[in-house]
């Protein structure tokens, strides 16, 4: 099991043909990544790389069965392939773009609230459930089927964590980049209550960034409702308030989004809080290796408690 | 991106927004035909830069003639402007606004932003005018008076009504707000902004509403859609880098520290500052090279990062995905040929095909040192850049 996407996942990309989407769509077909259809305007009836490509999403959904959508445009055209996704009744979209206006965000947000689409990004590396299904730009390679599911801001950041877990051998069930923008589809909150929820996610690591406040809310969600063992990070504790990070969503304004107020929220929720970003890895073994032991305990209390009644 | 007060005025002035008559000038005899041509009693001089807090600072001042109008023009124009938003370095005033005098009564808060949490823009409109809004959020946020737009219907004028009478204002100055707030909502839209305040907007003793300060923050990532803003920007409100690095659309922030650094991605590259200051040493910049990092790329971030003369050492740490590490190490060793780089250099590496970078490094015949992790290579760094502090 994983969240939201696995080998069973049915996919097109918008943008097949283009430079970044042809190149990506290879990369995620030899990862294994069923990609039932590609959607260029004016290109239907063509076939890229063995998939056959359409002219618009509703003809690529039909006709295939696809029912996520990942998207290589250009961010002028984002919000309109986003929408174009919201109407062909999607489950799932995937925005990678960077540079999307926030105002075309703002229209794509009021949308998705009236549809049944959930939307991932944008400028973001993706979704990847490890060994089942990889659709982004995410490095294959570094991943690991397993059972810590991790969600971030960033994209290399991201990368970074799962390399030490992998080199770790702790395995991801699905790794979810939600994007450094102001405005995006689906927030930390989301995706920790979907983690919450899968059987097969054990762990969660967490990683955010300054600006906004969604790992605060997060953090109070996590406080009441999450059992599971949560490692947290936030990237900027150096870094100047007023000053885009890079990230359009990355800045600290009228002192507030501080990585100090995010630790304490994460503190105050019993996350397990890590300083060093070289450290998220050994954090999460720890936790798993006491969360381990912990429930050997626990099984070996409740299997001699089952002996002393069968006695 | 920033724009000047007397730029943000005019934009608004376009939109149907009430401000007050002004001209901008960079020289004292100007300013003193200006304070003529107004006529009023009084006039204001305004000494333009991108940061807040000017009246504090000296920037901000009553003539009581067009002599004196020209005195203080004089005396603003080449001065360094200290606010609580310039930092201690303070900015070089280069041109001033003159405006009219108003009889005002009444000083209040309006601004229009983006809500991220909800997804909306919101307006925003308190009493406390002429206060800095955090300032209010934090000691009296019941004065904060907030309406959601919807992105659908867009601002409405009970959207308006709301806020003016909540404000406490007449009857008759609600009816004026109807038109002025949507104005303002119209010029939000319209510019793609990310931040538009009025602060503060008048209320005068003949009952007009007039926004006499005004701020406007482009969405950068909307300029494309106005090529007209271009020439809003000014280079001189800029860090001469920061300039330099836009020029290769390269995500560069200059700092105050001794250990430059180049990475790939932001959030990669926040963290990598982060671990360098828990190694006990100091970040000289932040710099986000992207995805597709070539040579010239690499070339061109180097010779920004280097020309920095705090800069002691430099960290790269990239995690190649996309960008591949042998690609990546070639540009390394050209660009430190190239540009005959004497400082020490740190490359931690990681990723697609990372030994086969590693191996160039080491064969170029140039002295990297290479780190194994991101917290080896932090310290190594602050070592190389002569220890911690």
């Amino acid at each position: 099991m994983s969240i939201l996407v696995n080998s069973k996942t049915r996919v097109l990309v918008q943008g097949l043909t283009g430079r970044e989407g042809s190149f990506h769509s290879q990369q995620m077909i030899d990862y294994g990544t069923k990609i039932v259809a590609g959607v260029t305007p004016g290109k239907g009836g063509t076939k890229l790389l063995g998939v056959p490509v359409f002219n618009t999403v509703a003809e690529a959904a039909r006709k295939t069965g696809a029912t996520v959508a990942v998207a290589f445009v250009p961010p002028a055209f984002a919000a309109d392939g986003i929408l174009e996704a919201i109407d062909a009744g999607l489950e799932l979209a995937i925005c990678i773009a960077e540079g999307v206006p926030v105002l075309d965000m703002l229209r794509v947000a009021a949308e998705l609230k009236n549809s049944k689409t959930r939307l991932i990004g944008p400028n973001c590396p993706g979704i990847i459930s490890p060994g089942q299904c990889k659709l982004g730009i995410m490095p294959g390679s570094i991943h690991k089927r397993g059972h810590v599911g991790v969600v971030s801001r960033s994209g290399t950041l991201t990368y970074e964590a799962v390399g030490q877990l992998s080199k770790l051998g702790i395995g991801q069930s699905t790794c979810v980049g939600i994007g450094g923008d102001p405005i995006v589809g689906t927030q930390f909150l989301d995706v920790i209550k979907l983690f919450n929820e899968d059987p097969d996610t054990h762990a969660i690591v967490m990683i955010g960034e300054i600006g906004g406040n969604n790992e605060e809310i997060a953090a109070d969600y996590i406080k009441k409702h999450v059992k599971k063992p949560v490692v947290g990070f936030i990237a900027g504790q150096t870094a100047p308030p007023g000053r885009r990070m890079g990230h359009a969503g990355a800045i600290i304004s009228g002192g507030k989004g501080t990585a100090k107020e995010k630790y304490a929220a994460m503190r105050a929720a019993g996350i397990h809080t890590v300083q060093s970003p070289a450290e998220i890895g050994e954090t999460m073994a720890r936790v798993l290796g006491k969360a381990k032991s912990r429930s050997k305990a626990r099984k070996s209390a409740a299997s001699s408690k089952k002996k002393a009644k069968r006695k | 991106m920033k724009i000047h007060e007397y730029q943000a005025k005019a934009i608004l002035a376009k939109f149907g927004v009430t401000v007050p008559r002004g001209e901008v000038v960079t020289k004292k005899d100007e300013a003193r035909a200006v304070a003529e041509r107004l006529g009023t009693p009084v006039t204001v001089v305004k000494a333009q830069i991108h940061a807040g807090g000017r009246g504090k600072g000296g920037g901000v001042k009553i003539a009581k003639s067009p002599e004196e109008a020209a005195s203080l023009a004089e005396h603003m124009l080449g001065m360094n402007l200290v606010t609580a938003q310039t930092g201690p370095e303070g900015r070089i005033v280069r041109r001033v606004l003159v405006e009219e005098g108003l009889d005002i009564q009444r000083e209040i808060y309006l601004s229009v932003l983006v809500d991220r949490a909800v997804g909306a823009p919101v307006f925003m409109a308190s009493a406390a005018g002429g206060m800095e809004i955090e300032e209010v959020a934090h000691k009296h946020p019941e004065q904060i008076l907030r309406e959601t737009i919807h992105a659908e219907t867009g601002f409405q004028p009970y959207h308006a009504r709301k806020l003016a009478f909540g404000l406490g204002l007449s009857a008759e100055l609600a009816h004026a707000a109807v038109p002025f707030m949507a104005a303002l909502y119209r010029a939000f839209v319209e510019t793609d902004s990310s931040l538009l305040e009025i602060n503060p907007c008048v209320v005068t003793g003949d009952g007009r509403l007039i926004a006499l300060d005004a701020k406007i923050n482009f969405d950068d990532n909307a300029l494309y859609r106005h090529p007209e803003y271009k020439d809003l920007r000014d280079l001189d409100e800029e860090t001469p880098l920061e300039v330099e690095a836009s020029k290769y659309k390269l995500n560069y922030i200059k700092l105050d520290g001794t250990i430059a650094c180049m990475v790939n991605g932001a959030g990669l590259a926040m963290a990598t500052m982060d671990i360098i200051k828990l190694s006990g040493g100091n970040p000289a910049n932040f710099l986000d090279v992207g995805g597709d990092a070539s040579e010239e790329r690499v070339k061109n971030a180097f010779r920004i990062l280097i020309s920095d003369p705090n800069v002691k050492a430099v960290f790269i740490n990239v995690f190649g995905g996309i960008l591949r590490c042998d690609m990546l190490a070639s540009g390394i060793v050209s660009a430190a040929k190239e540009l005959r780089i004497a400082v020490p250099i740190v490359v931690r590496m990681e990723g697609t095909n990372v030994s086969e970078g590693q191996e160039i490094l080491r064969n170029s015949g140039l002295n990297f040192a290479v780190a194994d992790g991101m917290k080896d290579g932090a310290e190594k760094a602050v070592k190389l850049a002569g220890g911690a502090r």
